[in-house]
């Protein structure tokens, strides 16, 4: 057993050291030296292979990322996909002054920084418990059960949400039973930041622990052993050797959640709002959605979509640049 | 030549670990790991319960649900919505368009996701940088709503299945954890097969996906329960309801009972019923497969996060 072991690690390795240069003289070597003629020539299979998704990325993730030219143009019903004429920073102006923008704006901005702040780091503090869990089945059990409700639409999210906080709902028997008055949650602005973020808790987070859990079993053991050695407790440890160990994950996460930071929830709060709640639950794309879709205001619409979806662009890059110069990692 | 045998030395190291840390555990540890299992149970408890209470609401009778006094287990158990719900040829056929949305939009996803993956895998492949650029600026950067919904409806794919299942074709998630596999590949067995007179396509077709199987089926997988969840799309454009999936019959009744509940009616507490009937029975197939698929979910995710 154990010879064969060493033998197939040995073999193996020699061919990595032999491996890596050929192949990366090979690469350079083409690289430099095909033409597209040449290239089309050998490969035109694998090109077959690119054509059609290349085709659908063209039509229907780049038309529409032009598409968003009519928040600069006049847009006619059945006209032209990109608007008849230039109307310049119309549009733009017109949300700007508009004070409904300004209320989904911030109502986006606050349920965002929650959702971020509460939802983020759950999910690093359950791995952590997991880790410490040393009973296999159980450690199983935990996982397979939270991370179930990821696994549900967020139809029936919304669903569960609404039956837990309606006047008979688990919610307020629990109100009842401890002698308060029920509350009507879903009518109820002041409430509706709690039962989001709450919703978002409960089915984002055991599934949330995956990558965290990966990360920590790739710390290595002997990390450990030498802190025993130097008299660390279990929360030195874990301080000191742990939570470094997760951090590049932590890292890349953090910097996806900042990018769809605006992005909050749009499904849900569709699913979940009503016009009682629209003072703390509209936010930006459920009102783009009423604006665009329902009341048929395209390119209004659009300019408040183009300006948040710069603006989630401008959080990712910068994100990843800050994390980059401070941290050291990054996306790219 | 002084690499330890590694089938002998994990499972030992384990138990050496363990033993070593039973021994030197103070007492304020042991206290800490009974709060954390305790602390585990109750998160399992809080992560079931809407499911239990959802279960126990569909085999209730109104009366109880209305007097708030249904939680745990049914009160007045009865059968006779889930009678109702399922005698109705709107749910079945809703649900008949689900499976059929389902499959196709998982066929095609699959089809277009495995080419393109692995003709990006190839990294002598002219060109490709430009191909993976293109490709992943679409997760940072994308058309929006408007913009999206008038080129569908411009191509004429409102009202047909072709609007549900084309649009999210491409996941470039999943995209990546496919290429990502496809990189790994061991290339002899590619360039063998070619020495041996295969095209590309036969190298694909003959060798590399029969190899693949494992991460063929995370990604329907993916794919298949994203799609079993989507209702976005159909509330975005589809007007009749006989082409609804279920997920939008669901979205209706509740859409219904909000309504109601603003006027202040009580007849809520009926849709209460109906609701947990249907939720049940919409979410009765993942549940039931669950157990079986959450491993290979786990897996996909342990792929794309090895190469990011």
């Amino acid at each position: 057993m154990s010879t064969e072991g060493t033998l197939t690690e040995a073999n193996s390795s020699g061919l990595d050291t032999i491996a890596p240069p050929i192949k990366t003289r090979r690469g350079r070597s083409r690289h430099s030296r095909t033409t597209w003629r040449e290239a089309l020539k050998k490969d035109w299979r694998l090109y077959t292979f690119l054509a059609l998704p290349v085709l659908f990325l063209a039509i229907f993730r780049y038309v529409p990322m032009a598409g968003n030219i009519i928040a600069f143009r006049r847009f006619q019903p059945g006209g032209s996909l990109f608007g008849e004429y230039w109307v310049g920073f119309y549009y733009f102006e017109q949300f700007w002054n508009d004070p409904t923008f300004w209320r989904v704006f911030t109502n986006t901005l606050i349920l965002g920084a929650l959702s971020l702040v509460v939802v983020f780091p759950l999910p690093i503090i359950l791995a952590l418990l997991l880790n410490e869990v040393r009973t296999r089945t159980f450690k199983r059990a935990v996982q397979t059960i939270t991370y179930l409700p990821h696994f549900m639409s967020i139809v029936i999210v919304a669903g569960i949400v609404l039956q837990l906080t309606s006047l008979d709902g688990t919610i307020n028997q629990i109100i009842s039973a401890v002698g308060g008055e029920p509350v009507s949650f879903m009518q109820d602005p002041s409430w509706f930041r709690t039962i989001y973020v709450s919703s978002e808790v409960w089915q984002t987070v055991g599934w949330g622990t995956i990558l965290y859990l990966a990360a920590l079993t790739t710390i290595d053991d002997q990390l450990y052993e030498a802190a025993r050695i130097d008299g660390a407790n279990r929360w030195q440890q874990t301080w000191h050797i742990t939570l470094p160990g997760i951090r590049p994950t932590m890292i890349v996460l953090l910097i996806l959640n900042i990018g769809s930071f605006l992005a909050v929830g749009f499904e849900k709060i569709l699913l979940l709002y009503n016009p009682l709640l629209y003072p703390t639950a509209d936010v930006i794309s459920t009102y783009l959605f009423r604006v665009g879709i329902n009341s048929g205001s395209y390119s209004y619409s659009t300019a408040i979509g183009l300006f948040e979806a710069i603006i989630g662009l401008t959080l990712v890059m910068s994100a990843n640049a800050i994390s980059r110069r401070v941290v050291g990692s990054s996306l790219w | 030549m002084v690499t330890t045998d590694p089938t002998e030395s994990v499972p030992d190291l384990g138990a050496v670990r363990n033993s070593m840390r039973t021994i030197k555990d103070t007492t304020g540890y042991r206290v800490f790991r009974y709060v954390n299992t305790a602390f585990l149970l109750l998160i399992c408890v809080i992560t079931l319960y809407p499911f239990v209470n959802l279960v126990a609401k569909a085999f209730s009778s109104e009366g109880y649900i209305a007097a708030g006094e249904v939680n745990l287990f049914p009160r007045g158990f009865n059968t006779t919505t889930f009678s109702a719900v399922m005698s109705d040829d709107m749910f079945w056929l809703n649900y008949r368009n689900t499976v059929v949305y389902t499959v196709v939009a998982t066929l095609i996803a699959m089809a277009l996701t495995t080419t393109f993956a692995y003709a990006l895998s190839k990294k002598d492949l002219k060109g490709r940088s430009v191909f993976v650029g293109i490709t992943v600026f679409t997760m940072f950067f994308s058309g929006g709503l408007i913009p999206n919904y008038l080129l569908i409806s411009s191509l004429g794919m409102k009202n047909s299945i072709w609007a549900i299942v084309i649009p999210n074709a491409i996941s470039v998630f999943n995209l990546l954890i496919m290429k990502s596999f496809f990189e790994n590949f061991p290339a002899e067995l590619e360039e063998a097969a070619a020495i041996d007179g295969l095209s590309t396509y036969g190298v694909f077709g003959r060798i590399v996906l029969p190899l693949s199987k494992a991460v063929l089926a995370t990604m329907v997988l993916f794919y298949a329960v994203s799609f079993w969840n989507s209702w976005f799309q159909a509330f975005l454009y589809m007007d009749r309801s006989e082409l609804y999936p279920v997920t939008m019959y669901l979205r209706n009744l509740l859409a219904a009972a909000t309504s109601v509940e603003d006027m202040g009616s009580d007849s809520v507490q009926i849709a209460s019923n109906v609701q947990a009937v249907t939720m049940v029975l919409t979410v009765l197939p993942i549940v039931c497969f669950y157990p079986f698929i959450q491993r290979f979910f786990v897996s996909g995710v342990m792929l794309g996060s090895v190469k990011g």
